[in-house]
C-alpha cells in the first residue's frame, strides 16, 4: 500500500516539473525586480533610518522557494527554484555579487528542510507559513553571520531584530502569499497537469 | 530586456574563457574579500578589477548605465553599518539609536568598497560570459544533471516575453478599470493582481514549452553535445588571474596593518 | 543510448485499436473507441469539434501524454490506482510500437511560436532534438544544415537569436529542429492559428517541401481547412467519442469529406473552402443618425513606441518610434480598420489612440463630446474615466482578466465607476454567456473568452471600441457572431477601432481603412490613410485564406 502512494505521489521530477519551477523562480524574479522600482522610494528611507527594518521587506525573495513547492510537488523543488532565483538576480546585476547564489541556496534550504519535515505530505497553510519562516530564518542568519553578510559587522540585538523581521517576511509574504497564489492558480487550471491540480479545494489546516 | 541576457557582439578575450573557470576565479576573490572587512583588501581588489573590465569588453560609461544601482545599494550598506557596528574610538555622531565612531566609520567606509569590490567581477562575469555556454559548462564540465540544467536555461529564455507580458498585462488591466495610479495601497493590490496575471501566463507558457521539449525526445538519462565544453589554456590565466589577485589583496591589507577578520569583530 | 541513433527516414503507420485517454482529474475521456489506420507517408487533415480530442491524439502521437512514471503504469496498478490519475484504454501503435517507446519517431509542432523554441542560438536549436537522441556530434552539424536549408533559414548564421525571428520563422525553426530528428511522422497542432497571412504560406510552403523530400507521414489539425486542403490527401473529422459512438465520424479524401460533411462541419465552427459566415450588414440608415460622423478622438502628427523612455544613467532617452507622422480621426459610428504588415506598429499605435501608451511625439486629444470634462488626453485619465470612455479589448482575452468569476468579471467595471450593472444581464444573454456566470474565466474555451473579454469592456459603455485582432484564432462561429454584434454597435453610434489581417472581417464592418507602411530602415515610416474597398476582400477562397482564425 506505502509503495502504490508513494509511486502515485511520483517523487521524480518530469520535465514539466523542471521547466514550470524554473520558469516560476525566473517569473517571480521579475516580478519582485518590478516591485522593487516602485517600493525603492519607500524602502530607501526606512533602511537609512532603521536598517534592520530592511529585514520586513525580505520576504519577497523567497516567494521562489515556497511558490515552487507548492505547485511542483517534488523533493528539491524549494532548493531548486530558489537557487535558480539566485541565478537570475546574479545575470540582472547583484549587489550581492556571487555570494548570491550563496544566499539563495540557504533560503531555499530553509524551506526545504520544513516541507522535508512534513514528509513532502503537507503543502497546507501552516506548512506554507512555516517554510516561509524558515526561509527568513536562514537569510537572516546568512546576512548576519556569514563572512560575506551585509550586516556582519552590526551589533548583536540589530542580528537578532534583523533575523526575527526576516523570518516574520519570509512567513506573511512568501508563505501567505504563495499559498494564496497557488489555491488561485490550481482554479484556473493552468495547474491541471502538476500534483498541485486540486490545491484550491484542499483543506486549508489538516 | 530581451539584450541584457545576451552577449550582443561582444568580442573581448574573456568571452572566449570557460565559464566554470571564470566562476571560479571570481568566486575565489569573493571568498577572500569576504574574510575581512578593511579598506585596503577592498581597494586592491577593486583597482585590479576596474583594470581587466576591457579583457571583457565592458566600457566605463557602459558600467556606469547598469552598474550605478550597485554603487547606491553599497553606499546604503556602508552608511548601516558605520550607525549600527559597536563604537570604538572618538565618537563622532550619536543620535538616539544612530550613533557613528571612528571605528565604525573606518567599517563602514571598508564595507562600501568591499561591496563594490565583491559585486564588481560578478557584473564582469557576466557581461562576458553568455548563459547557453555557461549552460554547457555547468552541464559538461561540471557534471550537474542536464535536464534541470538545460529545463533553467529553456525557461530563461522566457524572461524577456515575461517582462514584455508585465507591460501588456498593465495596459490590460488599465483598460479594465484597474488603476495602477494612486496610493501606494492601491499600488501594491494593482501590483499583486497583475503579478498572479503573470504568473498564469507564465505557467501556460512553461507547460507548453515542456511539451516541446519532451517531444524533441528530451527528459531522457543520455544525450550528445553539439558543441563540446573544453578547457583552454586562457583557462589557466583566468584561475591564476583570479589567484593573484586574492593574494595580492590580502598581502596589501597584512603590510598595512588593516586586515581585518570579520569574526574577531567587536571582541 | 545509441540504439536511438536512426540514420534515415522510414515513414511511419498509426494503428490505433480502440483507444481512449482520459486526463488526470477529468469525468469524461478525452478520446473514447478510436479506430484509425494512417499508412506510412499518408498525409492526413484532423477536423472536429473543439472537445473531439485532436490534441490529445496528437500529445498522444509525439509521447508526451502522461508523465511515463504514472501514465501507463497507473493502469498497470490495477485496482490500486486512483480514479483521479490518467487512464489509457486500448492501443495505439507508430510503425508497431507504442509511442513512448522509441522518441524521436515523432516530432510534433504546437500552436504557440514563442513555446516551439527552445533554446536562444539558431543553430543550437535545430540541434536540441538530435542531442537528445544521442546522434554523434558530426552527425548533428550536418543535419542541422540540410534541416536550416530545407525549411529556408540557411541564410541565417548558426548564433543568430532566435528571439529575433519572426512567428512564420520561429514556426519553421521548429520544423528544422523536428526534421533533424529524421521522424517519420511529422504532427502539427494549429501550427498556423497564431500567425499572420504571410507566416501561415510561408509555414504551409516549407511544410509541404519538406514532405515531398522525406515522404514522412503527416497528420495536421488545423480550423482553417483552405490552407492545408491541397496538401493532403486524406481528412478524418473526430468526434467526441462515447460509448455508444465510433470517435471517428467521417473519413475520405477531401473531395469527399468536405462535400458529405459540409454542413456539419459548418455547424462546428470549421473554416470550410468558400463559405464566408453570415454576418449581420450594417444598416446606414441608422436610428441614431444625429450622432453619427461626430469627432470623438484625433491623433496628430503621433509618433509611437511601446519602449518606455531608457535610463542612461541619470539620463533620459527616448525611444525610436515605430511608426511616425500618423494623422487619424475617431468618429462616432465608423469604423476604422488599422492594417499593415507585421512589426509596422498596428497595435501600438492602437494601444497609443486607447490612452494606454504615451505618445512619443504629436497628440492624441479628445473632443469635448468624449471627454466630458476628463482632460483633452485619454493617456492622463483616471483608469474609471477611461473605462467609460475608450474601451480596449486586448489580442489574448486572459491580459484582461482581473476576478475569478464570470460575473464578477462583468460587474467588475461598473461597480468601479458606481453605475451601469443593469446593461451586465444583456451582455451576458446577448454573448450567450448565461449558463457561465459560475465558472472561472481562465478555464473557458477559445470562443467564449473572447465573448467574454468583449462583453467585460462594453459593460463600462465606452464610445470608443478600440480591438486588437479581435478575430485571430477564432472559429467561424464566433467570427461571425463577433462580426454582426460589432457591427450593430456601430449602428447604435458606437466607434470601432481594429487592428487586424483579416480582410473579410474589415468589409463588413465597412468604414476606413488605415494602412500603416512596413517599418522602414533608416527612414521612418508613413501612413497612408485609404478607404476600405467593399468587395476586394479575397472572395476567391473564401475568408479563411485572408482571415488569422
Amino acid at each position: 500500500m506505502t509503495t502504490a502512494t508513494i509511486k502515485k505521489t511520483g517523487y521524480n521530477w518530469r520535465v514539466a516539473d523542471i521547466v514550470v519551477a524554473a520558469l516560476i523562480a525566473v517569473a517571480g524574479g521579475v516580478i519582485f525586480w518590478a516591485w522593487s522600482q516602485g517600493a525603492n522610494l519607500i524602502s530607501a528611507p526606512v533602511n537609512a533610518v532603521y536598517p534592520p527594518l530592511s529585514g520586513l521587506y525580505a520576504g519577497g525573495w523567497m516567494i521562489p522557494a515556497v511558490l515552487g513547492m507548492l505547485i511542483v510537488r517534488k523533493p528539491g523543488a524549494a532548493l531548486f527554484c530558489e537557487a535558480v532565483a539566485a541565478t537570475g538576480e546574479l545575470i540582472m546585476g547583484s549587489q550581492y555579487g556571487t555570494t548570491v547564489l550563496i544566499s539563495g541556496i540557504l533560503q531555499g534550504l530553509g524551506a526545504e528542510l520544513v516541507f522535508a519535515a512534513f514528509m513532502y505530505k503537507k503543502f497546507n497553510l501552516p506548512a506554507s507559513l512555516l517554510a516561509g519562516a524558515g526561509a527568513g530564518l536562514f537569510c537572516g542568519l546568512n546576512d548576519s553571520f556569514a563572512p560575506w553578510g551585509w550586516n556582519i559587522a552590526y551589533a548583536a540585538g540589530d542580528k537578532l531584530a534583523y533575523i526575527v523581521f526576516c523570518a516574520i517576511s519570509g512567513a506573511v509574504i512568501a508563505g501567505v502569499l504563495s499559498w494564496i497564489a497557488t489555491r488561485g492558480l490550481a482554479r484556473t487550471g493552468v495547474l491541471s497537469s502538476f500534483a498541485s491540480r486540486k490545491a484550491a479545494t484542499e483543506p486549508v489546516f489538516s | 530586456m530581451r539584450d541584457a541576457l545576451s552577449l550582443s557582439g561582444n568580442q573581448a578575450l574573456l568571452t572566449r574563457a570557460n565559464p566554470l573557470a571564470k566562476f571560479a576565479a571570481v568566486f575565489l576573490i569573493t571568498l577572500v574579500l569576504a574574510l575581512s572587512i578593511d579598506w585596503m583588501s577592498a581597494s586592491v581588489a577593486l583597482a585590479c578589477e576596474l583594470l581587466l573590465f576591457p579583457l571583457a569588453g565592458l566600457t566605463f560609461t557602459l558600467l556606469w548605465q547598469r552598474g550605478w544601482p550597485l554603487i547606491v545599494a553599497a553606499a546604503v550598506g556602508g552608511w548601516s553599518t558605520s550607525i549600527l557596528s559597536p563604537d570604538s574610538g572618538k565618537v563622532l555622531l550619536d543620535v538616539g539609536i544612530w550613533s557613528m565612531s571612528e571605528g565604525s566609520l573606518q567599517l563602514g567606509l571598508g564595507f562600501l568598497l568591499r561591496g563594490l569590490a565583491i559585486a564588481l567581477p560578478a557584473v564582469l562575469l557576466m557581461s562576458c560570459t553568455d548563459p547557453t555556454d555557461l549552460a554547457d559548462s555547468l552541464a559538461q564540465k561540471g557534471r550537474l544533471p542536464h535536464r534541470f540544467v538545460l529545463g533553467t536555461l529553456a525557461a530563461m529564455r522566457l524572461v524577456g516575453l515575461m517582462a514584455e507580458e508585465w507591460q501588456t498585462i498593465g495596459m490590460a488591466r488599465r483598460a479594465r478599470g484597474v488603476g495602477s495610479r494612486g496610493n501606494p495601497w492601491q499600488r501594491l493590490r494593482a501590483t499583486l493582481g497583475q503579478s498572479f496575471g503573470l504568473l498564469v501566463q507564465a505557467i501556460r507558457r512553461a507547460t507548453r514549452l515542456a511539451v516541446t521539449m519532451e517531444a524533441r525526445g528530451f527528459g531522457g538519462a543520455t544525450r550528445t553535445w553539439a558543441r563540446e565544453s573544453t578547457y583552454s589554456r586562457l583557462d589557466i590565466w583566468v584561475l591564476l588571474g583570479g589567484a593573484v589577485i586574492a593574494a595580492g589583496a590580502v598581502v596589501a591589507a597584512v603590510w598595512a596593518g588593516t586586515w581585518n577578520m570579520v569574526w574577531l569583530e567587536g571582541s | 543510448m545509441p540504439a536511438h541513433y536512426d540514420g534515415g527516414v522510414r515513414p511511419a503507420a498509426v494503428t490505433a485499436r480502440g483507444w481512449g485517454w482520459r486526463h488526470a482529474g477529468r469525468s469524461r475521456p478525452a478520446v473514447n473507441a478510436l479506430d484509425l489506420d494512417i499508412r506510412p507517408g499518408e498525409r492526413v487533415l484532423l477536423l472536429g469539434p473543439s472537445g473531439a480530442g485532436k490534441s490529445t491524439l496528437l500529445h498522444a502521437l509525439a509521447g508526451v501524454l502522461g508523465d511515463g512514471t504514472s501514465g501507463n503504469s497507473a493502469a498497470g496498478d490495477g485496482g490500486l490506482a486512483d480514479s483521479d490519475d490518467a487512464d489509457e484504454t486500448g492501443s495505439l501503435l507508430i510503425a508497431g510500437e507504442p509511442p513512448r517507446a522509441r522518441r524521436g519517431r515523432a516530432g510534433l509542432m504546437q500552436q504557440d511560436p514563442e513555446t516551439q523554441v527552445v533554446l536562444s542560438r539558431l543553430g543550437d536549436d535545430v540541434a536540441f532534438g538530435a542531442e537528445n537522441l544521442s546522434v554523434p556530434r558530426d552527425e548533428i552539424w550536418t543535419r542541422v544544415h540540410e534541416a536550416l536549408d530545407d525549411v529556408g533559414l540557411a541564410h541565417l548564421p548558426l548564433d543568430h537569436a532566435t528571439s529575433a525571428l519572426s512567428g512564420g520563422q520561429k514556426q519553421r525553426l521548429a520544423l528544422a529542429g523536428i526534421l533533424a530528428m529524421r521522424p517519420g511522422l511529422i504532427l502539427l497542432d494549429e501550427p498556423t492559428a497564431n500567425l499572420d497571412p504571410a507566416g501561415v504560406l510561408e509555414v504551409r510552403d516549407a511544410v509541404g517541401r519538406c514532405l515531398d523530400k522525406t515522404g514522412a507521414t503527416l497528420v495536421v489539425v488545423e480550423h482553417r481547412v483552405a490552407v492545408w486542403k491541397d496538401l493532403v490527401d486524406r481528412i478524418v473529422v473526430l468526434q467526441p467519442g462515447s460509448g455508444t459512438q465510433p470517435a471517428v465520424l467521417i473519413d475520405g479524401t477531401p473531395d469527399q469529406v468536405l462535400e458529405q460533411a459540409r454542413e456539419m462541419l459548418i455547424a462546428a465552427g470549421v473554416w470550410v473552402p468558400g463559405y464566408v459566415p453570415a454576418a449581420r450588414q450594417r444598416t446606414l440608415a441608422g436610428t441614431s443618425a444625429e450622432v453619427t460622423g461626430q469627432l470623438l478622438l484625433a491623433a496628430e502628427g503621433l509618433a509611437v513606441s511601446r519602449e518606455r523612455p531608457r535610463r542612461r544613467g541619470f539620463r533620459s532617452v527616448p525611444p525610436v518610434p515605430v511608426q511616425r507622422d500618423i494623422t487619424a480621426q475617431v468618429r462616432a459610428g465608423e469604423a476604422l480598420t488599422i492594417t499593415g504588415p507585421n512589426g509596422a506598429g498596428k497595435s501600438t499605435f492602437a494601444l497609443t489612440l486607447a490612452g494606454l501608451i504615451p505618445p512619443v511625439d504629436g497628440k492624441v486629444s479628445a473632443t469635448v463630446e468624449l471627454s466630458r470634462g476628463a482632460g483633452i488626453d485619454p493617456y492622463k485619465w483616471r483608469a474609471e474615466q477611461l473605462i467609460a470612455r475608450i474601451g480596449t479589448v486586448f489580442q489574448e482575452p486572459e491580459h484582461q482578466f482581473v476576478t475569478g468569476r464570470v460575473l464578477d468579471e462583468l460587474q467588475f467595471g461598473p461597480r468601479h465607476m458606481g453605475h451601469g450593472e443593469e446593461r451586465v444581464d444583456e451582455l451576458l444573454e446577448r454573448l450567450r454567456l448565461t449558463g457561465l456566470v459560475d465558472a472561472n474565466p481562465y478555464t473557458l474555451s477559445g470562443g467564449e473568452k473572447r465573448r467574454l473579454s468583449v462583453a467585460t469592456v462594453l459593460a463600462a459603455h465606452p464610445q470608443v471600441l478600440i480591438l486588437d485582432e479581435p478575430t485571430f484564432g477564432q472559429d467561424a462561429n464566433t467570427w461571425a457572431e463577433l462580426a454582426s454584434f460589432l457591427s450593430e454597435l456601430l449602428d447604435a453610434g458606437t466607434a470601432v477601432v481594429s487592428v487586424t489581417h483579416d480582410q473579410e472581417f474589415t468589409h463588413v464592418l465597412g468604414g476606413t481603412e488605415f494602412r500603416l507602411a512596413p517599418r522602414g530602415l533608416g527612414q521612418p515610416g508613413t501612413a497612408q490613410p485609404g478607404t476600405a474597398q467593399p468587395g476586394t476582400g479575397g472572395h476567391a477562397l473564401g475568408a479563411p485564406e485572408q482571415a488569422p482564425t
